[in-house]
């Protein structure tokens, strides 16, 4: 695979442009080499161009910001600190005396041990670079702030000689450069071409042909213009503006690590897609997105509100990782670390994470204010683990917001009614307790006659195991199991029961030194017993057959979690005593009770079934049976049902007791028995889990909430575990102070990030959307606008961008709106409107040589689409494409075993495509599972959706080539555009191929192409009549589900696979993956 | 000459000056390319920074942790306190996973398998690992790796990338991107992965371990799928036969051609190049994993499970068949080590799947001649600790994530075989030689070396900021190095 031209070229273009072109006489330092070469008009040196990313590059680590590592007390990111008198009597910078200065002398000591940088950082400084600094000193060492961090300021818009040329103030930026240069632009695009370089930009959408054709034939001055606002009304604008927001906002389906669970978050990407098409201005798009949350209520409009909390989802959708065994502290510091980190990223275009661990070693910030900011995002009601939904099983983690709709919301109104009829009969019942519990009283009055243990052991019984197994009796009348030991077991228990009522069976489970390793419960090393069912016979004497004795209720005094006792009565897979756990192994009771009292008849014979089918290996080891004649009723597993404290009350008259003796009767009638006001409660708390039920299945999104406030600290190293000082919330000194008064809250942040003060936001954020258009911002460094920063090759330029949008003051109309402060579309039709935009992308070898990067733009960029835009646009040229906006997210095809090659962890396995329009959705809604994304997608290089990305490689590799040719999307896509050549393209066979190209391309193919293709059909066509059931068996390939007949157009196999065959070169054209 | 020749050839001295000068592009490659008809991705300028002992690496990643005192550490006078409670002075307040930090004790389970020394390094394995223990003279057996994080997702992202958290590039994206291919028709960083049969749900891996972060895409690991083509997308639709596709292939160069002469792009004719490639590719990967013109012998030497594609006998001998085609950087994954509890059997089946494929690996490579200049690397991502986890007796017991010591092996290019670095303390809890303890950063720094890069050096400049594999660590662990 190649490596790209690109980050290692600005070193080298310096290089080079010193070496071979001495008419280019231009010594640049590293860093900023890239911008192209400087106006010839200026012939000084500009501290922030030329000397700064030097100096910060070379120096600022050891002689920086971070006071905690400056070395010799010298710092040279400042004037004060270069030119100190050090201690060791030198003195760094002595401003206008360049042989006086230290720094120089170190830099050119030929001495290793003096040398600056020390030889072992790896970054000498050139002789070129040392002669810049010399002229720089000898100039008297000006400073000047870093350029990014100064007040944006509107600067003029330059004079060009060519009148004709700009249309708008960008482009007079441009051309005065060009001009200096002695450089001209290039003729503006065709009209194709230009109506497929704006909707792509805009919409992510190739134009339909007749669009083209429509904008081609429209001969009006506002033609293009009318054709740029109904690209920016489209619905899909919003669609592709997302796309590198998700990156930046982390965006994806699923939690992230190790077991990397699904979420289902996109109610947020919904807003994301609304907030660009209703063209909410960028001042609000962030404060909404940070802050929405704290906001007050829109009055009278729930639905705004709500969504200004759903837009806070942008800090919610980092990973959150589930790992069994995680420390939850930890990770919920390196979630609200990922949010700062994100934010700063994003809006600032600051690596502010630099500052997690020490004080930032090129930027001004301190590591005390980065927990400042810290403070700001850590108030969030989480824990750092995944809450509110079942690790493996998936589903949104608290904080949620609920988002049901409106059948939904109805059938939540209805559960909470009948919750409340509940408690109301609650209530009602409380009312009437007294009357009924004097009745109640009457009917245990016998129970206060029992002994205290009503259980006594059955001792002459006999045993069977249906598996083999022996029983030896102890000393204690306990039996213990021996013998064989099959993994599934059934005790059969036989005994002379005396004659008499018959209250209850119990079952006793002892511990012994031959069970479970030593001193268990159960006959296998693990201790645990499981009991799966109890069956009760009784067996007349003589003749008459036995009798099942009904069982109405089952009490253990112990059940694990799950296995609860009435299991054994049927209907669960048992009982278990947690008996694998040391600490829980203690003997432990289960008892049975008949419906109804038995009365047992002389010499009957008792048969107990003891079932212990289900579970492996969970035998029970010794044992010890007991019966009960009381009446059953009135007894439980521990002796009589009623405990010995109600009944000592209940000895005493009613009159005389007392209000507390009273209370305990009531309390306990009320609590234990008291069926009228338990059913009612057992009503209400169906009730509630029902509508608990509900809730969870109704779609949510993860927004930010300020839950309690918790105090942060300075973390030493960057650990969660060292705190250090504790710090109060705060914002940077480098960044607009608050207003006086103002308490320093993620509110106060957003609002400051937007406020027409803050020098890095609309920079930062102009810049990218350069990028985007222009293949590379003006700034090439569009992730770091720090001191680190490339500098810019049009620094007016990008004041003036980021000036206008903050204010909005020449930004054209849209549609007829007047443009806003902040304004997004607006913006976009500047720029797109602009003769730069317009030109055409053609290369010219002189241009090329002058300026191989096209950083001063005397020609439009070619720049590869994103992944997601290449996809689109084959489904929407196969007339695949399923337009619809917004929901869930989807599944289209994928690979087999795509989620299942490398982990059987968590719900997102097995995937299935789906098989309706989810297969032909935009490639945004595609369901991104974060450790295993979307594979077609991370060969075009979009990023796996882990961590924040402002900016992705644009590679070209033969795996993109083989998905482009093989992968069954773009099949389908082929065989799609084929049937519409044939369908749309008419009988003659160049129609057909110039039908293919617009769909595509959006322009009409020339001769040479036709004749290239037309020779392909022939050929292809030879090929697959000698062997047509290969061309069946391409065609069926990608039908897509469609009948062969209709997915060909009504074609023999062989001619469409032919035509098949010509789209696939159609769409894999390397115009086709670029716009151009 | 037509303009587009013209434009490339003027763009080709460019970017071979430019290239010389220090910096490398699409087209100077591509342009190759097409002169000869093969092409491979450079070396950065100035790469490698020293000679190196290592041209290739085949690193057997074995995922979920495996237990150093049941391989490669014994501790024989545990024997006797089976059960007994860990000392404090042992544990020192160490933290611990919250999957034991519960716990009310910490019973000392001592391994229940009989270790022997074995070669004439008397190197000591346990009877689990027969296969390994027989290559005893060939391997530098780390004991005092250690690492910072606790659990898995994080220790095995650290061990790939350098940083606990996600975003950085992997070791073999480094390489890549530092080194280029030496194969014109294959990526240079592949990886292949098994499931275990010791514990078959676990642990999962993730597209990060050999992600490219900040670094260009094109340096990502491949990952070879274990059904289907072994590179996505790499067959023909069915019914296009190699012909069909050639001439595909052929109007696509036509056209595009055509339209570089219109617009003028040199990076038009890098784009034709690709799908020269990618056509290659489409008969080399098949050839790769033809194993069937491998002789019996070698075969049958990595074990039956050799016939099965997706195990990891059958990645080992395809290991050995990249790095015989050049491919720098051969990453297996191994899953399955994760055993909490239940180990003893779940580590027979762990070496079941391993042990003797791992030593027919590097049979193999010697008997080709390749071990001399392929460095292989066995370990995982942190070891496991000496008390159980849950119920312990006398044949079974569990044992928890433990980042203070481990285990690691190396053989090979470079690598002083029969050594044995660094030791623990009686409980295999802490390392016990300060001069010889390897953390993460120290390994990583060490395989850059022996590939003959110096890891300080080796950075790429990010938000500002240059950062390298090491981070800001890492020293290279002379002692090991033969």
């Amino acid at each position: 695979m190649t490596r790209r031209k690109g980050d290692r070229w600005a070193r080298v273009h310096a290089a080079w442009a010193f070496c071979t072109l001495a008419s280019i006489v231009w010594l640049a330092p590293t860093g900023a080499a890239e911008t192209g070469p400087p106006p010839a008009a200026v012939a000084g040196i500009d501290f922030n161009r030329d000397i700064r990313p030097l100096l910060s590059d070379r120096c600022f680590s050891c002689h920086g910001p971070d006071a905690a590592k400056r070395q010799a007390g010298l710092r040279l990111d400042e004037p004060t600190g270069a030119s100190v008198v050090l201690g060791s009597g030198s003195q760094g910078v002595v401003p206008g005396d360049a042989g006086a200065s230290g720094v120089l002398s170190r830099i050119e000591s030929t001495d290793s041990d003096l040398v600056m940088p020390p030889p072992h950082v790896g970054k000498p400084v050139t002789a070129a670079e040392a002669e810049l600094l010399r002229r720089w000193i000898a100039a008297g060492a000006p400073y000047r702030g870093h350029w990014a961090f100064e007040r944006v300021e509107r600067p003029e818009v330059p004079q060009t000689r060519d009148l004709q040329w700009p249309r708008t103030p960008v482009d007079r930026f441009i051309l005065a450069r060009l001009e200096a240069e002695g450089m001209s632009p290039n003729a503006e695009a065709s009209r194709e071409v230009l109506a497929r370089r704006v909707s792509l930009d805009l919409t992510g959408l190739p134009p339909t042909p007749e669009e083209v054709e429509a904008f081609v034939a429209d001969r009006s001055p506002e033609a293009y213009e009318r054709y740029v606002d109904q690209k920016l009304a489209s619905p899909h604008y919003g669609e592709r503006m997302a796309i590198e927001w998700l990156d930046a906002a982390r965006y994806a389906d699923s939690h992230g690590y190790q077991t990397d669970s699904s979420r289902s978050n996109w109610p947020w990407r919904d807003w994301v897609i609304a907030a660009y098409n209703r063209n909410l201005p960028f001042d609000q798009f962030t404060i909404q997105q940070i802050a929405g949350d704290m906001l007050p209520a829109v009055p009278g409009d729930e639905v705004a509100t709500r969504d200004r909390v759903v837009a806070t989802g942008f800090n919610r959708n980092h990973r959150i990782n589930g790992e069994g065994g995680i420390i939850a502290e930890e990770w919920r510091v390196e979630t609200v670390i990922d949010r700062v980190e994100t934010t700063g990223q994003t809006w600032l275009g600051l690596s502010v994470g630099c500052a997690r661990c020490h004080d930032h070693k090129y930027d001004p910030l301190t590591q005390r204010e980065f927990y400042a900011l810290f403070s700001l995002f850590c108030n969030v009601p989480e824990t750092g683990t995944i809450m509110g939904s079942e690790t493996r099983s998936g589903g949104n983690s608290d904080p949620l917001l609920p988002l049901p709709s409106a059948e939904q919301s109805a059938e939540i109104a209805r559960l909470e009614k009948v919750i409340a009829d509940a408690d109301e009969a609650v209530r009602a019942g409380e009312k009437d307790l007294e009357p009924i519990v004097a009745e109640w009283e009457r009917t245990i009055r016998p129970a206060l006659d029992l002994p205290d243990d009503v259980w006594q052991t059955l001792d002459t019984i006999e045993l069977k195991s249906l598996g083999g197994a022996t029983f030896r009796r102890l000393d204690d009348g306990s039996w213990l199991v021996e013998g064989p030991k099959p993994a599934l077991d059934t005790y059969q228990i036989e005994a002379i029961l005396p004659p008499g009522p018959l209250g209850g069976i119990r079952l006793e489970l002892l511990a012994d030194p031959s069970l479970s390793g030593g001193g268990g419960f159960g006959r296998n090393h693990n201790g645990n017993v499981v009991v799966n069912r109890v069956e009760v016979e009784i067996d007349p004497p003589g003749d008459a057959p036995a009798v099942a004795v009904v069982l109405g209720r089952a009490e253990a005094d112990y059940e694990q979690a799950g296995w609860p006792a009435t299991s054994v009565l049927g209907g669960g897979q048992g009982w278990a005593i947690d008996g694998h756990l040391p600490d829980k192994r203690q003997p432990r009771r289960l008892a049975v009770f008949p419906t109804a009292a038995v009365d047992v008849p002389e010499n009957a014979r008792l048969l107990i079934r003891v079932r212990q089918e289900v579970i492996e290996g969970h035998a029970f080891g010794r044992f010890r049976v007991a019966r009960s004649a009381a009446p059953t009723e009135l007894i439980g597993v521990s002796g009589v049902a009623v405990p010995a404290a109600v009944r000592d009350v209940l000895r005493i008259e009613s009159g005389a007791r007392t209000p507390q003796q009273q209370q305990l009767v009531t309390a306990y009638y009320r609590d234990k028995v008291g069926t009228p006001t338990k059913q009612a409660e057992a009503a209400r708390d169906a009730a509630r889990k029902a509508l608990d039920a509900f809730r969870d299945t109704l779609p949510s999104a993860m927004v930010m909430r300020e839950g309690p406030p918790r105090d942060a600290f300075v973390l030493t190293r960057g650990e969660y575990d060292k705190p250090g000082e504790k710090v109060e919330p705060g914002l940077p000194a480098f960044l607009p102070p608050l207003p006086p008064g103002r308490k320093a809250d993620r509110l106060a942040l957003a609002e400051g990030i937007v406020s027409r003060d803050h020098p890095l936001t609309a920079r930062v954020w102009v810049n990218r959307q350069w990028e985007r258009l222009f293949g590379t911002g003006l700034v090439k460094t569009s992730e770091n606008l720090g001191s680190q920063a490339e500098y810019p090759s049009h620094p007016e330029l990008l004041d003036w961008l980021a000036a206008d949008f903050m204010e909005g003051t020449q930004l054209p109309q849209v549609s007829g709106l007047p443009a806003r402060p902040w304004d997004m579309k607006a913006f976009f039709k500047l720029l797109l409107t602009s003769s730069v935009y317009r030109q055409s992308s053609r290369v010219e070898a002189g241009t090329l040589a002058r300026d191989p990067a096209n950083r001063l733009l005397a020609r439009g960029p070619r720049v590869r689409l994103p992944g997601e835009v290449v996809r689109d646009q084959a489904l929407a040229a196969a007339g695949l494409l399923v337009p619809a906006i917004g929901g869930p997210s989807v599944r289209p095809w994928m690979p087999e075993g795509v989620w299942d090659e490398t982990s059987k962890y968590g719900n997102l396995r097995g995937y299935v495509a789906d098989t309706g329009p989810g297969r032909f959705r935009r490639s945004m809604y595609t369901i991104w599972k974060r450790t295993a994304g979307p594979p077609t997608m991370l060969l075009f290089d979009a990023p796996n959706r882990e961590t924040c990305t402002v900016k992705r490689s644009r590679t070209n590799t033969p795996l993109q080539a083989l998905s482009l040719l093989n992968e069954t999307t773009f099949l389908e896509a082929a065989q799609g555009l084929a049937r519409r050549m044939v369908a749309e393209g008419g009988a003659d066979p160049a129609g057909r191929i110039g039908r293919g190209f617009r769909l595509a391309l959006g322009r009409g193919p020339d001769a040479a192409e036709v004749e290239t293709l037309l020779a392909g059909i022939q050929a292809d066509r030879s090929v697959f009549s000698a062997d047509p059931k290969s061309a069946e068996t391409f065609v069926a390939a990608g039908a897509a589900g469609k009948p062969v007949a209709e997915a060909t157009a009504g074609l023999p196999a062989e001619e469409f696979a032919a035509w098949c065959l010509v789209a696939n070169v159609i769409l894999n054209l390397d115009e086709f993956v670029m716009r151009e | 000459m037509n303009r587009p020749q013209q434009l490339l050839q003027l763009q080709d001295r460019l970017n071979r000056r430019v290239f010389l000068g220090g910096a490398t592009g699409t087209l100077a490659a591509a342009v190759a390319g097409l002169g000869t008809g093969a092409s491979a991705a450079h070396a950065l300028p100035g790469l490698p920074h020293h000679p190196p002992k290592a041209k290739r690496i085949i690193y057997l990643f074995q995922s979920g942790a495996p237990s150093q005192m049941d391989l490669f550490d014994p501790k024989p006078a545990l024997a006797t306190r089976r059960g007994e409670e860990l000392p404090e002075s042992i544990r020192q307040g160490q933290r611990l996973t919250t999957m034991t930090s519960g716990q009310s004790s910490f019973p000392v389970a001592p391994s229940i398998f009989p270790f022997a020394q074995h070669g004439r390094s008397g190197m000591w394995f346990s009877d689990l690992v027969p296969g390994i223990a027989s290559k005893a003279d060939q391997w530098c057996m780390i004991r005092s790796m250690h690492t910072e994080a606790i659990n898995h997702d994080p220790a095995i992202t650290f061990f790939q990338t350098g940083s606990q958290l996600a975003g950085r590039p992997s070791i073999g994206a480094w390489a890549s991107y530092g080194l280029g291919s030496e194969n014109a028709d294959l990526p240079a960083y592949l990886v292949l992965t098994s499931f275990g049969s010791g514990r078959p749900d676990d642990q999962p891996l993730y597209d990060r371990l050999w992600g490219t972060g900040f670094l260009p895409t094109e340096h990502q690991g491949v990952r070879f799928r274990n059904s289907g083509a072994p590179v996505l997308y790499l067959s023909d639709p069915p019914g296009i036969d190699r012909q069909t596709r050639r001439a595909t292939l052929d109007r696509i160069a036509a056209i595009n051609g055509r339209r570089a002469e219109i617009v003028g792009d040199p990076d038009i004719a890098a784009r034709t190049s690709q799908y020269e490639m990618a056509f290659r590719m489409q008969t080399s990967v098949p050839d790769l994993v033809r194993i069937s013109d491998e002789p019996k012998h070698v075969l049958e030497a990595y074990g039956p499970d050799v016939e099965r594609p997706g195990s990891y006998a059958y990645n080992c001998l395809l290991a050995r068949r990249l790095s015989e085609r050049g491919v720098r950087f051969v990453q297996l994954f191994h899953m399955g080590w994760d055993h909490h509890g239940g180990l003893p059997d779940a580590i027979r089946g762990q070496c079941r799947d391993t042990d003797r494929a791992t030593a027919a690996l590097l049979d193999d490579l010697s008997a080709r001649g390749l071990l001399d200049e392929t460095l292989v690397v066995w370990g995982g991502e942190f070891g496991r600790t000496i008390y159980s986890q849950g119920g312990i007796s006398d044949s079974s017991y569990g044992r928890d994530h433990h980042p203070r010591c481990f285990t690691t092996l190396l053989a090979g290019a470079g690598i002083k075989g029969g050594l044995t670095w660094g030791a623990t303390d009686d409980y295999c809890y802490n390392v016990t030689t300060p001069d010889e303890h390897v953390h993460v950063h120290d390994l990583n720094a060490t395989i850059l070396h022996l590939m003959g890069i110096d890891h300080l050096r080796l950075t790429y400049p990010y938000q500002g900021r240059d950062f390298r594999l090491t981070d800001i660590h890492g020293e290279v662990v002379k002692g090991i190095l033969a």
